[in-house]
């Protein structure tokens, strides 16, 4: 065949062609660029009118930027270093001010208590947020709330020791009672031990022990918190409370038992239809007033109080939405096993609805992370408030950009940080394909 | 007769209370019920101690008496003469002034991002998604404060308007962009027939009718157009409707522009749009665009790829696609976060108090809290106030959602 074929075509190559690269326009730079930015002439103008654009920005933010103003003390001295008004930045202010914008007026020999504190809270939190972290470490995450307020607050070590054993005293009568009294006795007995113990015997055993072995950090008042510490202070706090609040609000919200649901439903819509600072306004000036005459108590706490109180009303929402979601197939499983409804709230319901609800979870906590700025409002000086009063400052009247920025530098870094988890864990935690 | 899956019948123990899931919910509910009402007789109980103890006797009595402080901005009669009532009035009508431009500005910016976003050109695509990232991970007051500040630093003094070669100039010699605000011409009526009121009402009545003409003119378009199968063509008539009405009607009202004019050390005459206005507007509505830019997003995003390939299969181009076939589609998703958006930048507004814009947190919760020292009184009343306008933005913005669902059979 291909004998005949050879006499009668004059020529046929008898090998195959190496293949030819695709033409320079189809791959690479140049076709991507062809596809994504020039594919049309109206799009050829988008793309020529962005460019410009972007060239307008970094033309006035690099010249801007890159001032060698670090050594300048005031903006007068900025503005004659650099011989221009507005065209370049006055970075002493940064260089001068940054220890406060982070700390406050909180005493400069103690700051390593702060950086300590947000050392083991990374720490701490390392094993919940990533598996691959050692278990043992959630023994660190379990003391941890006794921890921080004591390294950031000061004091006698013995308070937290007290208050920690309260929840010990609680979990060994229920551990070593249930025999004894039944399970409804032993939780009733625990809840009951651990009040008694912290309202009349936690405060002065502490305070023996501490006559016998003072074990103290100084003492730091709240007036001297501020900065980005006092926002860190304020919302991991917060976050941290209001998350078992939330959950316990979206069960109430979604149980059976009418009054239970109406008290959990009124309590969500009061909250999320006022704004934070309302309740703010309360927390500086009316929250003495609901509670017994005599009592009061320290102003940031009082902040945390009422953020604890408006971030669990959204918590509970969100995690409302992904109880909701839950097909009914669960809830009929876990009855079906037998589980009662704690077991199987504890065992099937909640792990899923929560990982459901991550997204929004990891939003209402950057929501409040930001809010805790609305504090300089009702006089914290929190970063921002900290800006008002140097730009009050007669060095540096008309510093506006430098400082801002760098303000906004810092919540956007934490932020943007906690958005891209919320990410990686929704990729981690798919289970479907 | 009994069967073995009926109940055993014994007479009611005090433990089943406990034990049976019959009445166990009920003991729930009993203990729930009693511990919430101690607890708010607690409280009640507490404040009215604690007031007694500072001599204070709740009561609204407060509402009317004279305020005794000045409101720059505001859309109602009022001096400092008038009661604390109407010094919360005129807060509560500048908060839905804010609210309502600010979800105006937010939306159209929003949804304009939230397209330009999932544009095929990357460099566009790319700016907007650090425009997105850039103001949502900033806290809003930052926005709010650094606004303010930029307004006040930047832009040129009334001062500089002045002289024979002045530094600034008026746009288009009516409108003034000073760092004390914007200055713009003021309408008014030279009129002797009606009141200047009476008037406005006139003019914003006759616009609702026009719009609602328009909107029977397309309607019955449509309809001719389902019977027949071609539509009329009716543009000029809308454009009739809508504007020759109210031309008429400004001719005879005798309509005149008041241009602001530089005397003293300021602007006088004209319209002036005070800074802390235009501070709180620009970043509540830039930082709401960037979630509702995120809503539209994934709105789009969640519109079934084939719908956009069934109309680019008829034809159509791609600017229509996304009007016609994607958008409608996707507004079922976009609405109810966009509700909940509308609610936030409303609440946001309470930020007002930063940069002095006299909403209902600076007149009642503010000045007139500080003036009277009833925190009680005032802060009950103004959480009553934002719960009421939460309440309402959400059922409009529920009715319309309704609507827009689909309705299935």
């Amino acid at each position: 065949m291909s004998d005949t074929h050879a006499k009668t075509v004059s020529f046929v190559r008898t090998e195959m062609l190496p293949e030819k690269a695709p033409p320079i326009t189809s791959i690479g730079p140049i076709a991507w660029a062809r596809e994504n930015l020039f594919s049309g002439p109206i799009n050829t103008i988008i793309t020529l009118l962005s460019l410009a654009f972007i060239y307008l920005i970094l033309s006035i933010l690099l010249p801007w930027m890159f001032s060698n103003t670090w050594s300048a003390t005031s903006l007068r001295e900025c503005r004659e270093m650099t011989g221009t008004d507005h065209g370049s930045a006055c970075w002493g202010v940064i260089r001068e001010r940054w220890e406060q914008i982070l700390f406050g007026f909180y005493p400069q020999e103690e700051r390593w208590r702060p950086i300590l504190a947000l050392v083991l809270l990374i720490v701490a939190i390392a094993p919940i947020l990533f598996t691959a972290v050692p278990r043992k470490v959630l023994w660190l995450s379990a003391i941890y709330p006794f921890l921080m307020p004591w390294l950031l607050w000061g004091g006698t070590i013995w308070l937290p020791v007290m208050v920690a054993l309260g929840f010990v005293i609680a979990y060994l009568i229920v551990r070593f009672g249930e025999d004894l009294i039944g399970s409804l006795g032993s939780m009733v007995g625990a809840v009951a031990a651990a009040v008694i113990w912290w309202l009349f015997l936690a405060s002065p055993i502490a305070n023996a022990f501490a006559s016998v072995l003072p074990l103290a950090l100084e003492t730091v008042g709240s007036r001297e918190f501020g900065g980005l510490l006092l926002s860190i202070t304020i919302g991991v706090v917060a976050i941290g409370l209001s998350l078992p609040i939330g959950i316990v609000l979206a069960l109430g919200r979604q149980s059976d038992l009418l009054i239970v649901k109406t008290i959990c439903v009124g309590f969500i819509e009061f909250i999320r239809g006022v704004p934070l600072i309302t309740l703010l306004f309360v927390a500086s000036t009316l929250l003495n007033i609901f509670l017994p005459p005599g009592t009061s108590f320290d102003i940031i706490l009082r902040v945390i109080i009422m953020v604890t109180l408006f971030s669990a009303a959204y918590m509970a929402e969100v995690i409302r939405g992904g109880l909701a979601a839950l097909p009914k197939g669960q809830y009929e499983g876990g009855d079906s096993l037998g589980l009662n409804y704690w077991q199987a709230q504890r065992l099937i319901i909640m792990p899923q609805a929560l990982k459901i609800s991550i997204p929004g979870i990891v939003s209402t906590f950057i929501g409040l992370f930001k809010d805790t700025t609305l504090v300089s409002i009702i006089g914290l000086l929190d970063p921002i408030g900290l800006a008002t009063a140097i730009r009050a400052d007669s060095d540096w009247i008309g510093v506006l950009w430098e400082l801002y920025g760098f303000i906004a530098l810092l919540f956007f870094v934490i932020c943007f940080g906690m958005s891209r988890y919320s990410m990686y864990l929704e990729r981690k935690l798919k289970t479907s394909h | 007769m009994t069967t073995l899956t009926d109940p055993p019948k014994d007479s009611f123990r005090l433990s089943m209370l406990l034990y049976d899931t019959r009445y166990r919910s009920m003991t729930i509910q009993v203990i729930a019920l009693l511990g919430f009402s101690a607890f708010v007789w607690w409280l009640i109980g507490n404040t009215a101690q604690n007031l007694s103890d500072l001599g204070k006797e709740p009561s609204f009595r407060f509402l009317g008496e004279p305020a005794g402080y000045d409101i720059n901005q505001r859309l109602i009669e009022y001096n400092s003469q008038s009661s604390h009532f109407r010094a919360a009035m005129v807060g509560v009508l500048n908060t839905l002034v804010i609210a309502f431009l600010g979800c105006i500005l937010a939306t159209v910016l929003g949804v304009a991002i939230g397209v330009l976003r999932l544009s095929k050109n990357w460099i566009v695509a790319r700016i907007m998604t650090v425009y997105v990232e850039m103001f949502r991970n900033v806290p809003v007051l930052l926005w709010i404060v650094l606004a303010m500040a930029i307004l006040i630093e930047t832009l040129p003094a009334p001062n500089a308007f002045r002289g024979d070669t002045p530094s600034a100039s008026m746009i288009l010699n009516s409108v003034a962009i000073t760092n004390r605000g914007i200055f713009m011409p003021a309408p008014s009526f030279t009129t002797e027939l009606v009141s200047s009121s009476v008037a406005w009402w006139l003019v914003i009545g006759v616009f609702v009718a026009s719009v609602l003409g328009v909107r029977y003119v397309r309607k019955s378009a449509t309809a001719t157009q389902n019977a027949t199968g071609v539509r009329p063509t009716t543009w000029y008539l809308q454009l009739g409707i809508l504007f020759v009405p109210m031309a008429i009607l400004l001719l005879v009202l005798g309509l005149q522009w008041t241009s602001p004019e530089l005397k003293g050390f300021n602007f006088k005459g004209g319209l002036h749009l005070r800074n802390s206005l235009i501070a709180l507007w620009l970043a509540l509505s830039f930082y709401t665009a960037a979630f509702i830019a995120e809503n539209v997003r994934s709105g789009i995003m969640a519109i079934a790829k084939g719908q956009s390939e069934a109309a680019g299969a008829l034809g159509l181009r791609p600017n229509r696609i996304m009007s016609l076939v994607v958008l409608p589609q996707a507004l079922r998703v976009i609405i109810p976060p966009l509700i909940s958006q509308y609610l936030n930048l409303t609440k946001n507004s309470s930020l007002a108090i930063a940069v002095g814009y006299m909403d209902i947190t600076g007149t009642l919760m503010g000045i007139s809290l500080n003036q009277t020292g009833r925190e009680l009184e005032t802060l009950l009343l103004g959480m009553l106030i934002y719960l009421t306008i939460s309440l309402i933005i959400s059922t409009v913005m529920n009715v319309y959602n309704s609507r827009m669902q689909l309705s299935e059979r």
